[in-house]
């Protein structure tokens, strides 16, 4: 069977819920059966608005979101056979993990037999059997978090949304559950569309990513692209470390531009910019400057060490680089590097390919 | 294992336990103070009054000290045919101190709970015992008023005998010890204290009842709606709270009379012909509609504080995962619920079961409880005894369905919030 393109559509989709402010403008997503989408984005930035949708719990303002070809406005919540892993699991407190598992089984009045294989099979996906008797009170944060990622896949829904379920989880069990989840997506091969506010999170776990603002999708790419080449500074700023340098372009030519900034001139690649005399940022993420640059880069300037963190594997280094004292380096941890000295002047070197021309803001 | 328990000491070579006692004293002092003026406040202001209560109920000593002689006498009366003249003779002796002491009233009263009929042939005698002549007293008592003559009054006298009794209790449940000794019911058109009884159990269901039906919805949208709504509808439900209970009943006696304004409504928009208005007040419905509500914010509270506790997001899940609106309610919600509703409605059937003012006003004949008959007897007719009877079957009647309820459902379930 044919994977399809636009297994989920979200079309022209606004969302107000006073009438006056538009949390979510002109939403344009496309979503591939199986795949795995994050929505990432601050707080407030209207990604779990775009859930709710989709759940149900939520109608759109303006336009129509599609599952499966299927407009699912009018369809309500228990209807759309969607399954949905909640912020705080949303387990049922008074119920075992065995009848939580069965509720969706009973409601589609499957018969006894099969719903017990069926959560038998839910509950060894998330490596949990001989739990089904007890109460969801007696088990651990992370254990609830596989328990209600169970439940949501128990009656093989086409699609899963995963509403920040990591989020109250300790740092280390998050990171596993990561893993978890990733996998038991590959293995069973269902779309799911994850909210999250934890980049980390959304470049392990995604296919694609939707980074959300201000109620728009700023971008939505596969991980590494959307940290190698973000498309505006907004991106660039939100994921992974970013050094930056605001100036105005003075010379725009093969594929490069020249940016004035501080009275010097840096190469850098235009990807926003158009013509003379814009403003840009210019964003460079710190792995792609080096020091002691060989002569082939084509961006070498000097600087002063302010700041050296020792980081074990890396040193984190500060840096004051034509007039940006926030210019952060970071220096691998091998013999050739030692020469870091705190207010020593050194010369650090980029290809322009990796420096960035963004648009302004 | 070895037999003897090794005992522990602290470093310094101190038991550990005394160490711990010695550490612990100062606070375990300081807690027993803070709660000590409650403590002291409810043993004189409620375990003393229960216990006086109590022991009125049961105590039947003054008819005992009125005629000590006369029972002392009667002790070898087998009560088959009339006593002989040494009883009558010590009942004169007693009643004439009786009458020097002008208590002969009292024991009037007295006999008159056991048996009716006794208050004016005592009165006759206080009168002809004046002019009584020594000895023969049986032939001179006998010849006061007949019933002196009816060995049922002397039989009643003698049942006044013991210092306690449970006629008090057996009268609360219209029962009463006959001549024979036999425990028995009154005749049926006088049975008024089961009715009365039935009536209140009745009413505190249906009451309770009631307000669950009404407080849910209301409880549930408290805790749903968003804080500005949600704090007004708090206030309204709050409102009768800070009202004095008589206004309230009172105003409940404007809307439901018969001129009133709710019939007046029903006359106008010719739901009911002017000149046959329903009387919605001194009768039944009058104690439902007003005990309702103002009984209701008893059971809104603490459904309140319950449902505040239940994520919406449960709901949801349980609508995702394929419940109707229906199911997901009633699966989901309503068992988180539970806790709620049994302390709401434990809460409201006990003040029910023991409501005073408002049947009182608006209940009339028929919608009266049995808590206006303990008030009746403790205003109307000074029989404090019947009334603490009455009073302490009420309170183990609650504590009976407090222990049922514990058996259901379970105490600790509940949730005042």
């Amino acid at each position: 069977m044919a994977l399809k393109k636009d297994f989920v559509k979200f079309d022209k989709v606004d969302k107000s819920y006073d009438g006056k402010v538009l949390v979510v403008k002109d939403l344009q997503l496309d979503i591939e059966e199986g795949e795995f989408v994050t929505m990432l984005g601050p707080s407030g930035s209207g990604k779990t608005t775009c859930l709710m949708m989709l759940a149900g719990f939520e109608t759109p303002t303006n336009g129509e979101i599609y599952l499966d070809g299927k407009a699912i406005s009018s369809i309500p919540p228990h209807k759309r056979g969607i399954g949905m892993v909640f912020q705080n699991y949303a387990l049922f407190p008074h119920m075992t993990v065995y009848e939580n598992l069965a509720f969706p089984l009973r409601v589609r009045k499957i018969p006894k037999d099969e719903a017990d294989k069926k959560i038998d099979k839910a509950l060894s996906m998330v490596s949990l059997q001989g739990f089904a008797s007890r109460m969801p009170g007696q088990l651990s944060g992370g254990q609830q978090q596989r328990v209600a990622v169970a439940r949501s896949l128990v009656f093989d829904p086409q699609l899963v949304l995963m509403d920040e379920p990591l989020g109250a989880l300790d740092k280390n069990l998050r990171e596993s559950m990561q893993y978890e989840i990733k996998h038991i997506h590959e293995n069973i091969g269902v779309t799911v569309v994850y909210v999250t506010h934890d980049q980390s999170e959304a470049l392990t776990m995604s296919n694609r990513i939707a980074v959300f603002n201000d109620g728009k999708v700023q971008q939505l790419s596969s991980p590494d692209e959307l940290y190698e080449k973000p498309v505006n500074s907004f991106v660039a700023e939100f994921i992974g470390e970013n050094n930056t340098f605001v100036g105005e372009v003075s010379d725009i030519s093969g594929g490069k531009c020249k940016v004035k900034i501080a009275n010097t001139d840096i190469l850098a690649n235009p990807i926003s910019v158009k013509g003379k005399g814009e403003k840009t940022k210019i964003s460079l993420r710190p792995e792609r400057a080096l020091i002691n640059p060989s002569d082939k880069m084509d961006n070498i300037h000097s600087g002063k060490i302010e700041e050296v963190i020792y980081h074990g594997d890396h040193t984190r280094v500060r840096i004051n680089l034509l007039g940006n004292n926030q210019f952060i380096l970071k220096v691998p941890n091998s013999s050739a590097n030692l020469d870091i000295k705190l207010g020593k002047d050194i010369k650090i070197g980029w290809n322009s390919e990796d420096a960035r021309a963004l648009d302004p803001s | 294992m070895s037999s003897e328990i090794k005992q522990i000491l602290t470093t310094d070579g101190i038991p550990l336990e005394v160490s711990l006692k010695k550490a612990e004293r100062k606070n375990k002092i300081k807690a027993f103070l803070l709660v000590a003026p409650l403590l002291f406040f409810l043993i004189i202001t409620y375990v003393f009054p229960i216990g006086d209560m109590l022991f009125r109920s049961v105590d039947d000593k003054m008819v005992t000290q009125m005629l000590p002689k006369t029972f002392k006498a009667m002790e070898n009366w087998d009560g088959q045919e009339l006593p002989d003249e040494e009883v009558f003779a010590a009942f004169h002796e007693d009643f004439i101190k009786l009458v020097e002491d002008k208590r002969e009233g009292k024991l009037s009263t007295q006999l008159n709970y056991t048996k009716n009929g006794f208050k004016s042939i005592i009165k006759k005698l206080r009168r002809k015992s004046k002019s009584f002549e020594e000895g023969n007293y049986k032939e001179q008592i006998m010849s006061v008023h007949k019933r002196w003559a009816d060995i049922e009054y002397w039989r009643a006298i003698k049942r006044r005998a013991p210092e306690f009794t449970s006629q008090k209790y057996l009268k609360g449940m219209d029962m009463y010890v006959n001549e024979e000794g036999k425990i028995v019911s009154v005749e049926e058109d006088r049975r008024i204290h089961r009715v009365l009884w039935l009536r209140t159990l009745e009413i505190a269901f249906f009451v309770t009842v009631f307000c669950f039906l009404m407080a849910y919805p209301i409880a549930h949208l408290l805790a749903t709606l968003p804080m500005k709504y949600s704090n007004l509808l708090m206030i309204c439900v709050l409102l009768p709270f800070w009202t004095s209970l008589l206004v309230r009943t009172a105003s409940w006696m404007i809307l439901l009379q018969q001129q009133g304004i709710v019939n007046d409504f029903f006359v106008g928009i010719g739901l009911v012909a002017d000149d046959n208005r329903p009387e919605m007040m001194y009768n039944k419905t009058g104690s439902y509609v007003a005990m309702t509500q103002i009984l209701l914010p008893f059971m809104v509270l603490p459904l309140y504080s319950v449902m505040k506790t239940i994520s919406p997001s449960l709901m949801r899940a349980g609508k995702s995962l394929g419940g109707t609106p229906f199911v997901a309610f009633w699966k989901v919600y309503f068992p988180l619920t539970i806790p709620g509703i049994g302390a709401g409605c434990l809460l409201v059937f006990i003040l029910a079961i023991g409501y005073y003012i408002t049947p009182a006003l608006v209940g009339g004949a028929s919608g009266t409880l049995i808590s206006n008959q303990i008030a009746f007897h403790m205003k109307s007719t000074l029989d404090w005894s019947f009334a603490s009877a009455m009073g302490l079957m009420l309170l183990s009647g609650v504590l009976v369905i407090y222990w049922l309820y514990n058996k259901l459902v379970g105490i600790d379930n509940i949730k005042l919030g």
